[in-house]
């Protein structure tokens, strides 16, 4: 792996070149090993691992009721909904349920979340592509987006609000008028989002046809979430296996079938409208009631296995833990959408110009924590 | 299919199978020897159609080691679970199925690197997190970190 002393050409006169793990468009210390011909990709090798904490090893050694906190640093850019996964794996072992209440507040926060997490990806995706004007349009709604969590969590990024049994603490006194307000100024702003890039033509240039992936591949390959979607392919956690009780809103599955760069670009788009309409179903229809079921003190999950599954802003989050009947888990895995998702990076790039790399990359929406965790 | 369907045509094709339906999805225990004809028969037969490797992970037990491998079939909508225990714990082997899904080349790769379990036929059996010359595999439970501090 050593990456010095080895030869910039190859015998086959294959250019090496590697990407990161310093690099803007990476959006992290993702390392990409490139090997070229002319600007030919001819294959891709990731290196991972600067910046693994092996927040599985922690886990093991920390409470049910702490090992949330670590998860939050995972995907970084939806911290609430690591934890939704996290206490929901956690109650299903207790055998408990958040109550109506809670239930609702943390669907409100992932989708905020989410939404958030979108217009991030949607500004940096601009970015990548040469167009830096999108990166301020999305930054001034999600400023919006963050306030609302700062006050209701307490925290901008790293909410840390599900907890087992429900929510740490109930939502601010604001939380809904202020929702509202945000909700009516983002929606105005979509036509914006829609002239500056989605039209643009040398976005489209950049992006159709580009980074293609079959169904069949991208299910092989374990892709979930708008990259999973982006070839056609249903896959949508809260739709197949409901939580939270995700069954009880409406909401369309945005699906492409283009396969493409554009594709998996356009579902986030979508996505976007969609969570805006799930906050608009239940910001006015939040129940009365306890924001926290009653439990122990000290957590103890009976012996046996727990898997649970949430969709995140990137795919499908699966948290597994293993209990021996003690306060910590024995053993905790946690299936990161990134993951598997980075790895189908080198079948969509093999043929692909140089440039085009960076596309892909951007629109696989890859977050860097996640997959070295 | 239902558990009972699938409990009663894995038992028709492997005899030597057995399951465990504690947990939320049904479980069946292999060997490692079994564990690419099985795998083989779960992804291709038209009536399993498990085309979706949504985990795979190693549980080390102290004894042993247990191989996860969780399945979905987006076509039927059931899940299964297959482990298969290692008894080796020193020179712990198992066949990979790198080929039968993709998303199990890195899958395989993490549990080399973080519990030494070397996969035959992967094609490429490096470390992934780790640096080369890391010492010692830390998910393990034996695994002693000389820097970490407890407080």
């Amino acid at each position: 792996m050593s990456l010095l002393g080895e030869d910039i050409v190859t015998e086959e006169g294959e250019f090496v070149i590697n990407i990161g793990p310093q690099h803007p468009s990476t959006h992290g210390v993702l390392h990409l090993k490139v090997w070229l011909d002319g600007e030919t990709i001819k294959k891709v090798q990731p290196h991972l691992g600067y910046i693994h904490r092996s927040i599985e090893k922690m886990s093991e050694s920390l409470s049910y009721r702490n090992f949330i906190y670590a998860t939050s640093r995972m995907d970084y850019l939806s911290a609430h909904i690591n934890n939704q996964a996290c206490a929901l794996c956690v109650e299903k072992g207790l055998q408990i349920e958040a109550p109506p209440r809670a239930q609702v507040i943390r669907v409100l926060m992932a989708e905020l979340t989410r939404l958030s997490s979108h217009q991030l990806w949607w500004g940096c995706t601009g970015l990548d592509l040469g167009a830096v004007t999108p990166f301020f349009y999305a930054f001034r709604e999600r400023e919006l987006i963050m306030e609302i969590m700062e006050e209701s969590c307490g925290a901008r990024l790293t909410q840390n609000y599900s907890v087992p049994g429900g929510v740490m603490y109930d939502i601010h006194p604001n939380f809904q008028k202020r929702t509202k307000d945000v909700l009516k100024q983002i929606k105005a702003k979509y036509q914006e989002y829609e002239d500056v890039l989605t039209g643009n033509v040398i976005f489209e240039q950049r992006t159709k046809g580009v980074g293609y992936i079959s169904p069949e591949d991208a299910v092989s390959f374990g892709c979930t979430g708008p990259t999973l979607r982006g070839s056609g392919v249903s896959c949508d956690v809260r739709k197949w296996f409901p939580y939270d009780g995700y069954d009880k809103v409406q909401f369309d599955e945005v699906l492409q079938t283009g396969g493409d760069c554009y594709a998996r670009y356009m579902v986030r788009i979508g996505e976007m409208k969609q969570s805006v309409s799930i906050i608009e179903q239940l910001i006015d229809n939040i129940p009365d009631g306890d924001f926290q079921a009653k439990t122990k003190m000290v957590l103890k999950l009976p012996k046996g296995e727990f898997y649970q599954r949430v969709e995140t802003a990137r795919g499908e989050l699966g948290v597994y833990i293993v209990s021996d009947g003690a306060a910590s888990p024995y053993r905790i895995k946690y299936r990161s959408p990134n993951f598997s998702n980075l790895s189908a990076l080198e079948h969509m790039a093999v043929g692909s110009k140089i440039g085009d790399l960076v596309a892909i990359m951007a629109t696989i929406d890859l977050v860097i924590p996640d997959v070295d965790r | 299919m239902t558990n009972e369907e699938i409990k009663q045509s894995v038992s028709a094709l492997f005899p030597g199978v057995t399951y465990d339906e504690t947990g939320e999805f049904l479980t069946i225990l292999i060997s490692p020897a079994e564990l690419r004809p099985v795998m083989k028969a779960l992804r291709f037969n038209k009536e399993y159609n498990f085309d979706f490797l949504f985990c795979l992970t190693c549980i080390d037990w102290k004894t042993h080691l247990m191989m996860v491998y969780h399945l979905l079939s987006r076509k039927h909508k059931h899940n299964i679970v297959v482990k298969a225990k290692i008894a080796d714990i020193v020179n712990p082997e198992i066949e990979t199925i790198c080929d039968i899904w993709q998303t199990a080349n890195f899958h395989e790769r993490e549990v080399y690197d973080l519990f030494g379990v070397k996969f035959i036929n992967h094609p490429d059996m490096r470390r992934l997190l780790l640096d080369e010359n890391w010492d010692g595999y830390p998910l393990r439970k034996n695994y002693v970190d000389e820097n970490m501090i407890s407080i």
